[in-house]
Formats: C-alpha cells, structure tokens, sequence
C-alpha cells in the first residue's frame, strides 16, 4: 500500500510589505523610558528611515501566508542530491533557544560562559570520534567557509616548509565551491578527469601530481554518488610528493560510522552540520561547516582553541601557527547545538545506521526506477543515485521538465544539472528519514511522469501548474534585473 | 537545441573553431560576432561583458564573455588585433545576439595585426563539417 | 530510533529489490582498512527527555541570565529586546527545513521575503543594491575588501584601528594568502579614523572606516568616503551596531561604495556568537562584481508576478573558480528574523528605539562623568562609549563580577595603551535602576 500525496487547497495572495500597512500602524513594543532624552547633533540625526508600518496582525498574516507557498522537508519529500534534506527534530530547535545558550554574550568572561565551552569541547569530541581524525575547529559557518579554512591551512603548511606550491588537483565531479575556495587562497585549479567507471584513477592523479600542486580537493562519496575506491593510493600519491588531502565532507551522510576517514589518507576535512547531522536548513542558512584535520595540522586551526585543564575550560588564542579567524566569534553556535543534540539523540550506536539506511534507499530508487530513467553508471551508488533525461529527449522533454512536474505530484524535485560531469544530471538523495512508503509514492510518481513524457508530454513542458507561481522568466530577471522595490 | 541544417552560415563570412565568425570590412577591419550555432547552444542570452575599445589582443585571447541564465562562455578571438569598437547597443539588449548574430548582434569591430592569420580561419563548408562532426 | 522509519519487514523488502541479503553488501567496495573495526560506542542513544535535563544542566553553567545580573557588554554583539512575533514567525518549519530556493515555483516564501529584505537593507542604508546576506560582519567585511580588489585591480588597502579588533583579524586571515598590503590607520585623540597616513596614496583598493566604531564614535562618513573618492579607492563603511542607524545619517547617503557589518541587533539573540548576519550593499554599478545570492523580480508564463534568484552567473556554482565567492549556503533564515525585526518595528519604530538606546547610554556617560570618572573620546557615540575607570580598574571590574555584574569589555586585550579603559555598552534592556546601582559601585 502506498501513501498517495494529493494537492488540494487555497493559495493566498501576500503583497510586499510596503504594499500593506498605514502610516501610524505599529506592531513594536519598545521597553520603557526610564531616563530623559538627551540632545543628539541635528547634523548627524537623518530623516526617519522608509520602512513600512504595519499592526502586528499585518505582520504576522503576512509572514503566514508567505511560509505557505514555500515547500519543507516538514511538507514532503525533499530529495535534493548533496544537500541531505533529512528530518530535522524539532526538539533540537528548542533546546538552541534555551535560556542559558540563547543569551549568552560571546565575550563574557570565560567564568560565565563555562556551559558553553563545555560545550563545545563536547561536541568536538563527537566529531573526532565519529570521523577518525584527530583535531576539529567549530568555526567555519558553512561547507564552503570550511573550505576556504582548508585552503589556508594547505597555504599554511606549505609557507611553513618555505614550499611556494601554486596548483590544487580538483576532480571535475567537483562542487562548484571547490575551484571557488582553491581561487580565493590564490590557487590555481587543475581538473582531473574520473574514468569510466565514474571515480578516479590513481595514475591519473599520478601523472597531476608535481612538487608545485599543493594537494587535492577531494569529495568521497562524490557527487555521482559513488565511493572513491582508490582513495587511499591517491593520498598515498598526493603525500609522496608532499601534497596534503582536502576531503569534501558533503556526502559524510553515505558513510558515517562505516568509513574511518582518518584511514583514508584525507588530512582536512569539513562537515556540513546543516546536512548530515540534521540541523535545518533554513531556506540557504545558516549552517555550520566543522573542519577536522590530523595531529600535524592541529596548529594551524583558527583561534580560539578550547581548552580543557580537568577543572576549568577556556579560551585560548595563543596559537602562533594559527591561520587566524574566520567569523568574528566562535561559529554558528546556534547550529551546533542542533547538531550535538542529534548525536546525542542517535547514540554512538545509531550513526552507522543512518548512513546504512541513507544508502539502502537510494538503490532501491535507483533499481526501481533504471528501466524508466537512463542511469549514467548502473552500479551500487551511496546515499544518492544519478539519472539524465536521456530516455525523455526523444519526446522533446528535458531534466527541467522532469522536474517541474514533479512538484504537480507534491514532491520537491531532486538536484538538476548537477554533477556537470553528467549531461542533463537528475541527483536523488532520499536520505534516510523516508520511509518505505513515502520512497514507493515517489517512484511511482517518476514512472507516471516518464509515461507522461511519451504520452502528454505538455503536460511536463508546462509544469508545475498547482504551485503558487508557473514557471518564471528567468532571462527576463537576469536581462532587466530588479532587486528591490 | 536545433539541427544544423535549420541554423544559417553566411557564405561570405569566416569562421572559427570556437564558433566565430569574422567579416572582413572594405576598409580591412574585422567585424566579429557568433555564430547562430553558437547563439542556438547558449540559448538566451542575458548579459554580454565587452572589451574595452583600444584594448590590444593576441591570437587566442579573450576578447568577451556572453552569458546565458545558467551559464557564462567566454569567447576567443582568432586573429591578433586591436579593438576599434564595440557593440554598445548589447548592453540593453543582448537578445540582438540570439535574435540576429551577424547582423545586430555584432560583437566587436578590431583592426588585424597580421591579415594572413585569416587564412587559418575556415569557410562555410569547412566550419559545417566540423559542426557535423562534434 | 524515532528517526528511522523503516521496519524489519520494510528492509527486508527492499533488500529483495536491489537484489542482496544484506545491507552490508551495499557497503562492499570499500576497502576493509579503512573501515571502521570497533563499533563507535562513546555516547549512548539518549531518550528526549534526559536530552532536555543534560542541556539544561549545561546551560546552568552559563552563570549569567537576565534576571539575576546585568551586562554592559556589547563590542559587536548586541542584547537588544526581540518580540515574541519575531522568533514565531521565523520558526515556521516551511521556512526552517527548505533549502536555497532552486525551484522558485515551490519557494515563493523564501523568494519574497528576501526581496523585502534587499529592499529594507537598501532603505535603511540608503545603498542601491544589497545581497541576501553573508556569514557575519567580520566575513561581510571581509568579502567587501576582495570585492573592492577586483573592481580595482589594486592590491593594497587602508583600515581604521578604529574597526573591531576582531572584524580585523579576520580580514588579515583572508587576505593573507592573496598577498594583500594592509595599512593600519591609527585613531586620533578624539577616538575616530586619522587618515593622514594615506596621503597622495592613489594605489589604495579600499578606505574603510567603521561607524559607530569600535569605541563607539561616530565617525565623519562623508569625509572618509569623499577622501576615498579623492585617492582613487573605494570606501567601505563597516557597523557592528546597525540600530544606530535608525538615528544617524545613513552610509549611503554619506557617498558609501560599499556598505557593510553585523546585522545581529535586529532580533537575533547573542547566541554566544552565531549563527549572526553578515549585511552587504554597495552601487547598483558593481552588481555584478557582488558576491552572494541576490533575488530578483519576475514574472510567470501566465504574467503573474513572481521571485527567482537571479546573476547567478556571479557565483561558485555556475563560474566556479572565477566566481565572485565561494559562498553558496549563507545565513538566509537570519536574514529574515531582521525583515520580521524591522517590519514590525517601522521607521519611525525603529528611529524611536534608535533615540532610547542612544539616551540611555547618555545617561549612564553623563552620570559616570558626575561620579568622577573619565570618558576619554568627546566625539558623539551611539549606545558604546568608552569610560576609563582609573587605577585598580581590574580589581573593581572582578568585584562587579562577584555582585553579577559585567562592566564591559576590558580593552587593555585590544589596546594595550588603554589598560584601565572598558567599553559601555548600554541598549533599550537596561534600566535606569541597573545603571543606578553600577555607578554607585565604580563612583570615585
């Protein structure tokens, strides 16, 4: 028995917020004044800003019917490949917004705030532990904020040595993020091609590999959702010629509690806290990017470190080797607190299960649905399985229009046109919080969408048709760009 | 994405492997844009990023980027030159490109350094067997 | 596991399907060394309502809450009073557990509220175009600086010693690598940017200049970013208490190129320091060299108005090394707590509460002033000032510190030279009855 996902209902019209509200409306309590106003320089005071004034109902219906049009994990199936758009517990949320984390300031003396350092020590142990690597830094604010980290720590290392390396290897299944973070520390991208099979070659990494390339940005599983099985020769490669391994932590959600990254020869990696350790996404943030990196590079982590004597935490921002800092504080706290109560909530013994159960339902889609789909590499995937719309062309419908009509059947599309290493890409990571029934719902949905693709095919080419907008004129927002009213 | 029999390739213009084409004027300057293949492969055209006129480049340097919703292609001018002017109406309205590549949606105007370089540059037929081929 | 929907029954089905006996198989072509031997066993699954009892422990070690104490801190982090409708609101799960709104069609919510934010930042700041947010103020500033190297191809910038020490260190950190010069602009006797140091220096990227700065000064905007103009560089005008501008003169109306800074004041707790909100604008000329997402308006194929995002090809995942950042997730949800902050505050809301955290901290200045104390910048502050508490300032501070009370931030750490020097930092939260009590503690 399946679950069928219908669509019924009313869709409200919301204004802008300045297209609503009266002069004189108000929906702000302001504390009250308990001293006498003082004279402030007439020179520097400015006209009152224009923005809207509304009651707190105007508000309040406004921001309601806004999060109405938008779709959740919390509304339906989400199955955006690299993104890990698992459940997010909801307990999880409250406990960020307790009195005693929520409002502590971050420059309190360390007497104050030992709750939070604690805290942080805790956390990180977590991430030792579950990864395999020997040291972490909570800072970086997002994945690609711990690959820029990464990326100074490499330049770091090597200016150490009185190495000038100028080159990082970057495969072409890369995230966009990768070549991005290489450019930003002034390293110049070298593409190594995967192979037939859709992973890498040790010879080609061989043959890259040079005393001016300072390392390799890798992401395992990678974005075709396959396990790089030589990754251990290519780090040995990289490292004979003094190199180091940045791992892309993205897809940690295949192989948690499975895999000692540790052991795979990869000297820094980052995690994205706002994928596979359940912390919510919040429509593109805030997330949290943890690097974690070996013994040899622990001295270069950002400051401050937190330190722990058997009795007292603190802070400690004597760390003369240290790249610096990359946010103004310590990271995005807020997130962390998701992620440590995730953990703590899974329990040691449960990490490995959300890894064996994100990877059991990607190859059951992808078995299920490679008769109807063209699968680029039919072999097992990880958490996510790759398809193109290759059976679809011949009726004139493309991914994008796989993929909108997707939303007519309530499901959030998957991750299209991505990995670029595939043509016409369709990325589908159910993770593990679908269940058996929700999965079923979803292949059927995507053999009735590939039937349609032969039979009606308007049908694809003009959806979606029950969401709150049709499909929206992209060329006319990039031509004529309006970003604000 | 159309068949190249439906796209059009003047028989008077030259044409690069990048998917050029390059006319050369009475008073020996170039006029430089790209092909209806190439325009047909990128699909609508948003934002065109011009060169400054009296930038001076070398065969195979980037003379511009044309960019696409999704996408961003830089375009690579055959010949050494120096740029004389460029296509100012583009930066309105970039769909001349799509609309109407070797007419209104002209690129760049250069003048050649070396007027045999041209004879590197393929032909109408030329240009169509390597587009049949890719 | 409450997590894990799938049944004995529901595996088994599956297992059958993909053709394998057991879900280990699935796991075959990674090679045995590197698989992990002894089964993670250091945290035990631990059931919701102990979870809640093991937070709250932890978070009674944070020895400090608002009932029993009271803190001048602020120093880029501000305690402001955040309404109920604010955290309800944002807390809605359909704009908590989507993500980057790829499908516009089905991301509407996300869409139009980041709209309205654009437009709220540009109003506030009187800029012409702004993002939809970057990490935090340091890492704001931060991609200020490299946006400013590309649009001017220098390589070199100048930075008040005014601007947050911390903001500072952040911004040595990215540019580190790239090879960038930094010149240190040091402070005048009067707490804010001397510029003399660039003089004729026309090689400049970027003249940046906080305000309200470190110390809370307001400084002379037009005159920093008409210096700027004159040098040839862009001026880049960083906040790290953007409530000031609900009263002061806006950066933009003051010849801003880029604006930048934290945006935390506008309803997002302190959170000991993050998640926070990096706030960016700059001219509608420099669009394209912007880094981070931007919306835009459309239509739909039935002519009904819509959002997308849009200049996509500016970023990684489109330009990819030639991007303009590598950003891609950013802190999008707390950039809409400040939209729900400021739409129901308003602008004359917002200017009010402006004026009460401005007098507030007036009061606490001219008071400590009357008790004896030194207040070592005349130059007109926002809701920080600086007050400089003699000899034995260490001693008293830790005294406070048993009686629960924090008299701000120590600035010797910063500023050597100002080693009995605090910063005050006083908003709408504090009463007059708090303050009160402080000054009769500290009066000489």
């Amino acid at each position: 028995m399946s679950i069928k996902t219908e669509l019924s209902g009313l869709i409200f019209n919301e204004p802008l917020l300045w297209e609503k509200g009266k002069k004189g409306r108000s929906s702000f309590s302001i504390p009250e004044r308990d001293v006498e106003t003082f004279e402030f320089d007439e020179n520097l005071k400015r006209d009152v800003p224009e923005l809207p004034e509304l009651s707190e109902l105007d508000v309040v219906r406004h921001y309601v019917r806004l999060s109405q049009w938008n779709f959740g994990v919390d509304t339906g199936m989400y199955p955006l490949g690299s993104c890990t758009m698992k459940y997010n517990p909801k307990i999880n949320d409250k406990l960020a917004n307790i009195e005693g984390f929520s409002n502590i300031h971050p420059l309190l003396p360390e007497e104050f705030s030992q709750g939070c350092l604690e805290f942080i020590y805790r956390l990180s142990k977590c991430l030792i532990e579950i990864t395999g690597m020997d040291a972490v830094t909570l800072q970086p604010a997002a994945g690609a904020h711990g690959e820029l980290l990464g990326m100074l720590i490499i330049s770091a290392f090597h200016k150490n040595k009185g190495e000038k390396r100028n080159k990082l290897i970057i495969p072409d299944t890369a995230h966009g993020t990768n070549p991005a973070s290489a450019t930003l520390c002034g390293y110049k991208p070298v593409q190594a091609k995967s192979n037939k099979k859709g992973i890498l070659d040790k010879d080609v990494i061989s043959e890259l590999m040079d005393d001016e390339t300072a390392g390799i940005l890798l992401t395992n599983p990678n974005t075709l959702g396959l396990y790089e099985e030589n990754i251990k020769e290519i780090s040995d490669i990289v490292h004979a010629k003094g190199g180091l391994v940045y791992g892309d932590g993205a897809n940690l959600n295949a192989i948690m509690g499975i895999v000692d990254l540790g052991k795979t020869g990869i000297d820094i990696l980052h995690l994205n806290l706002h994928k596979t350790f359940s912390a919510p996404h919040g429509g593109g943030g805030p997330g949290a990017g943890p690097v974690c990196v070996k013994n040899h590079l622990e001295p270069y982590l950002p400051v401050p470190r937190v330190l722990y004597d058997g009795n007292k935490y603190s802070l400690d921002y004597d760390c003369p080797k240290s790249v610096g800092k990359l946010q103004a504080f310590y990271g995005n706290f807020g997130v962390l607190i998701k992620a440590y109560a995730y953990i703590l909530s899974l329990g040691s013994e449960n990490i490995k299960r959300v890894s064996q159960l994100a990877v059991l339902n990607a190859n059951y889609i992808k078995e299920k649905l490679k008769k109807e789909y063209h699968l680029p590499y039919d072999k097992p995937c990880m958490h996510e399985a790759v398809f193109t719309d290759k059976f679809q062309q011949k009726y004139g419908i493309s991914t994008l229009d796989i993929a909108k009509r997707l939303i007519d059947y309530g499901f959030h599309p998957p991750t299209i046109y991505f990995p670029l290493a595939v043509k016409n890409a369709i990325m589908i990571e159910p993770t593990e919080t679908e269940s058996l029934e929700t999965i079923d719902d979803f292949i059927e949905v995507m053999k009735k969408i590939a039937e349609e693709a032969e039979k009606t095919p308007l049908l694809l080419k003009d959806a979606p048709h029950l969401s709150k907008t049709e499909r929206l004129d992209e060329v006319l927002a990039a031509r004529k760009p309006k970003l604000k009213d | 994405m159309s068949e190249i029999n439906n796209l059009t390739f003047p028989k008077t213009l030259f044409y690069s492997n990048d998917h050029e084409w390059l006319k050369l004027n009475e008073d020996n300057t170039l006029s430089v844009g790209i092909t209806d293949y190439a325009q047909d492969q990128l699909g609508d055209i948003v934002f065109v990023e011009l060169p400054e006129v009296g930038k001076i480049l070398n065969k195979g340097d980037e003379l511009c980027t044309v960019e696409s919703v999704k996408s961003v292609s830089e375009i690579y001018i055959p010949v050494s030159c120096e740029v004389i002017s460029v296509n100012t109406n583009l930066e309105d309205k970039p769909e001349l490109i799509n609309k109407n590549p070797y007419d209104k949606g002209w690129l760049a105007l250069v003048k050649m350094k070396d007027k045999s370089e041209l004879d590197a540059l393929l032909r109408k037929d030329q240009y169509m067997n390597m587009l049949k081929g890719i | 596991m409450r997590f894990f929907p799938h049944t004995e029954k529901d595996i088994a089905h599956m297992l059958e399907n993909i053709g394998i006996d057991s879900v280990d198989r699935l796991f075959d072509q990674i090679p045995p060394e590197t698989k992990i031997k002894d089964e993670l066993n250091s945290t035990k699954s631990i059931d919701e309502f102990s979870l809640i009892k093991h937070f709250k422990e932890l978070a009674g070690k944070n020895t400090v809450s608002d009932n029993h104490s009271t803190s001048f801190l602020g120093a880029g982090s501000y305690n402001h009073f955040v309404p109920e409708i604010v955290p309800f609101l944002s807390s809605r799960s359909e704009f908590t557990t989507s993500y980057t709104p790829y499908q516009p069609e089905i991301s509407q919510g996300t869409l139009q509220s980041i709209y309205e934010y654009q437009t709220l930042i540009c109003r506030l700041f009187e800029m012409e175009v702004a993002n939809a947010s970057i990490y935090d103020g340091a890492s704001s500033l931060a991609e200020a600086i490299l946006m400013a190297t590309r649009i001017t191809k220098k390589n070199r910038i100048a930075i008040s010693a005014t601007v947050h020490p911390l903001y500072r260190l952040v911004i040595n950190t990215y540019l580190t690598p790239l090879e960038c010069e930094i010149i240190e602009l040091p402070s005048l006797q009067d707490g804010t940017i001397n510029i003399s140091k660039i003089e004729n220096d026309k090689d400049l990227a970027a003249l940046i200049v906080q305000s309200p700065n470190f110390f809370g000064c307001i400084e002379d905007l037009a005159m920093v970013n008409q210096t700027a103009k004159e040098h040839e560089s862009l001026s880049i005008n960083v906040f790290t208490e953007p409530m000031a501008y609900g009263l002061i003169n806006s950066p933009g109306s003051q010849g801003a190129d880029i604006t930048c800074g934290e945006g935390q004041s506008f309803g997002l707790p302190l959170s000991f320091g993050g998640p926070y909100l990096g706030i960016f604008a700059t001219k509608q000329k420099y669009v394209r060299n912007m880094p981070g997402r931007l919306v835009g308006k459309t239509v739909d194929k039935a002519g009904k108005p819509g959002f997308v995002l849009t200049l996509a090809t500016r970023e990684q995942h489109i330009r990819r090394e030639k991007a303009t950042s590598n950003i891609c997730t950013n802190n999008n949800l707390c950039a809409l707590i400040a939209s729900i902050y400021l739409a129901s505050l308003g602008g004359n809301g917002l200017q009010t509460l402006a004026k009460l955290n401005y007098d507030k901290s007036e009061y606490l200045k001219s008071a400590l002033k009357k008790a004896g104390l030194k207040i070592p910048f005349v130059t007109p502050t926002f809701n920080e000032f600086v007050v400089d508490m003699g000899k034995n300032s260490k001693e008293k501070y830790n005294e406070l510190l048993s009686k629960n009370i924090v008299a701000g931030l120590p600035l010797e750490k910063y500023y050597p030279e100002m080693e009995n020097c605090y910063l005050m930092n006083v908003t709408e939260v504090i009463s007059k009855k708090e303050m009160d009590r402080f000054v009769d503690e500290v009066a000489l």
